[in-house]
């Protein structure tokens, strides 16, 4: 089976965002950019399904800027066999990209889906759920554990109290957590390859898909800070602050 | 404006998830019917019908909705979804499955975790793991938002709102429950505890958390967090994880103890009303949240800390 890994182009992990002034939005120039997280984990456990003789092709799909090709590139560094690139300068949400995903996956024909649970960047956790319900499939949210079967996957899930393990059906969505693997770091030789390896480019009109906003961001702003408060030079002033300062004990 | 909230539950007992995501949900608009979809959760529904501003309860009482299957109960909140102007769930986990597959099948834009409503159709969200906060208007005919609990008080209690029951969809039959691994304590749960103690990497091993986090937990009454360092080494279970991509607290009091304090940690805590750091290195960014901090090696200042109290 094919298996296909939406992956988005964010701002790295370690880069503490700045909110413009003028409460415009956010300081995206030059401030380094690199793949989601969530997708190194969706993109590394595709590749150990492929090893593990349980799927033959892993398709990567950015919807983004023409520099999200370099995303791409690294999922194929990482050891995926092809990309496609939906190319759109524009913000795009996670609605709209879920209905690129569905034209993606009818073309496709993939048996499994793997999306991030989050992106770090709008933290929606909206995309495969979404995607899921486009296609009429069934979703296996936040996994810890994919094991695939004969037509059907059992999805191990991180939920408020535990976990829950559930079967799917084949084909199916489902979203990755941080505990899936650990993902892998491509080799330079693996980045040279990738380099020729085959990049598909589309744009959202090619699927039909409008992808003007649903809601009007109005306004971005700074949280109200918190100031750093007191050191305290022993276990006894803690206790002694705590109960007479703060009062919380 | 009519607005149908997701109960949360585990059939027996209402969380006061619900209850938070409640006082929100009020603020969208005044009528607010609560929906309890689950299997034998009568008792679960005869307390929403208490709270203070739910005008009706809906039960949805079948075994295809046993256990918060995506599917099924998405189409039983889209068959009833054509009377209600919004959508609303507390983002728990059932929350965050099941909404935006409800939003995809409505055609609608979920606006997800909101920490204030502005106006019926305007929220405040956090982006970049809090580090900035969105104003969003949704331009939709119907909303469908997730709330997130922690920037909301639980509505009182008071009401005495009718129990309808309400028929299940037909269940699409694409998943089902194989088993749940919960864990099952008697300490208060994350994210209603009035005092939490968090754990990192520092503690090093299971035992030692144990060992050092839970007797001062036990003497303070406190839930017991972790930071994902911690739970990716199998220190703590993966449902104590603080912070950007776990559990978002605001309790009365957070005790931090090794935990460096990173932006993805501190997106799931720095709400709370004081928070103290415990950590051997003064130069831990933790400490520039922190209104207490104490510059020691956990090891020692823990079982201090447990006598003290
Ligand atoms: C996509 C993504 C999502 C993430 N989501 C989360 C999340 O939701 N929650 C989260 O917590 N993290 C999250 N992280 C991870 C985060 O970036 C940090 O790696 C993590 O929080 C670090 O955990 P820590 O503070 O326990 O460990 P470290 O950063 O290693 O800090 C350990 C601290 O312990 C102190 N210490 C060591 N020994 C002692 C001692 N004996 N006594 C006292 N202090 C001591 C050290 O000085 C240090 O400050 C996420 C990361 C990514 C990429
Ligand atoms: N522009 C995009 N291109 C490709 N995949 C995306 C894009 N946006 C979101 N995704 C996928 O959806 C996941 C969840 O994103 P979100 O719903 O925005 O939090 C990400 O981890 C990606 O797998």
């Amino acid at each position: 089976m094919k298996l296909l890994v939406p992956i988005k182009r964010v701002v790295d992990y370690n880069v503490k965002i700045r909110v413009k002034a003028d409460g415009s939005g956010v300081e995206l120039a030059n401030v380094k950019m690199s793949m989601n997280p969530f997708d190194e984990i969706s993109v590394e456990e595709a590749l150990r399904l492929k090893e593990a003789g349980k799927a033959e092709d892993v398709v990567v799909v950015s919807i983004g800027p023409a520099k999200a090709e370099e995303t791409l590139r690294t999922a194929l560094a990482m050891g995926a066999d092809r990309a496609v690139l939906v190319e759109t300068e524009d913000q795009v949400e996670p609605l709209a990209v879920a209905k690129i995903l569905k034209g993606v996956a009818e073309a496709e024909q993939p048996g499994l889906v793997i999306v991030g649970k989050q992106a770090i960047d709008d933290d929606s956790n909206q995309t495969g759920q979404m995607l899921s319900a486009l296609l009429g499939w069934a979703q296996a949210t936040f996994a810890s554990k994919v094991e695939i079967g004969d037509g059907s996957a059992n999805v191990t899930r991180e939920v408020d109290g535990g976990l829950q393990t559930i079967e799917v059906k084949l084909p199916a969505v489902v979203t990755t957590d941080l505990r899936l693997n650990e993902p892998r770091y491509a080799s330079l030789p693996n980045i040279m390859k990738a380099k020729k390896k085959p990049l598909d480019r589309k744009t959202p009109a090619d699927f039909g898909v409008d992808t003007s906003p649903r809601l009007k961001v109005l306004k971005t702003e700074e949280p109200s800070g918190r100031k750093a408060g007191v050191k305290v030079k022993s276990v006894a002033e803690l206790v002694d602050k705590l109960k007479t300062e703060a009062g919380v004990l | 404006m009519a607005i149908l909230l997701l109960a949360d539950h585990d059939n027996a007992h209402l969380s006061d998830q619900t209850a938070k995501a409640l006082t929100a949900a009020g603020q969208i608009g005044s009528d607010v019917h609560v929906l309890v979809a689950g299997s034998g959760a009568r008792a679960a529904a005869e307390q929403a019908a208490k709270l203070s501003g739910v005008t009706k309860v809906l039960l949805a009482d079948d075994a295809s909705l046993a256990n918060n299957l995506a599917e099924p109960l998405a189409a039983l909140i889209v068959s009833l979804a054509g009377s209600y102007d919004a959508i609303v769930s507390a983002a728990t986990s059932v929350g965050k499955n099941v909404l935006p597959r409800v939003a995809a099948l409505l055609d609608v834009a979920q606006v997800s975790e909101i920490v204030e409503v502005v106006s019926a159709d305007t929220f405040k969200r956090p982006i970049y793991a809090g580090n900035a906060i969105q104003t969003v208007q949704s331009t939709d005919a119907k909303k469908v938002i997730t709330v997130r609990t922690a920037s909301f008080a639980a509505a009182g209690e008071g009401g005495s709102a009718s129990v309808e029951t309400v028929s299940a969809a037909a269940n699409p039959g694409l998943s089902t429950h194989v088993q749940d691994a919960l864990s099952s304590s008697d300490r208060p749960e994350l994210t209603s505890a009035k005092i939490i103690i968090s754990g990192g990497r520092a503690l090093g091993s299971s035992e030692k958390f144990q060992e050092v986090i839970l007797p001062v937990a036990d003497k303070l009454g406190a839930a017991v967090g972790a930071s994902r360092a911690a739970v990716d080494a199998g220190y703590a279970p993966n449902d104590w994880q603080v912070g950007q991509t776990g559990k978002v607290v605001a309790p009365q009091l957070y005790i931090a103890c090794g935990i460096s304090g990173a932006i993805q940690h501190l997106a799931g805590m720095k709400d709370s009303k004081v928070i103290v750091a415990i950590n051997k290195d003064e130069e831990a960014p933790i400490f520039q949240v922190a209104d207490y901090g104490l510059v020691a090696d956990l090891f020692d200042a823990l079982p201090e800390l447990e006598k003290a109290l």
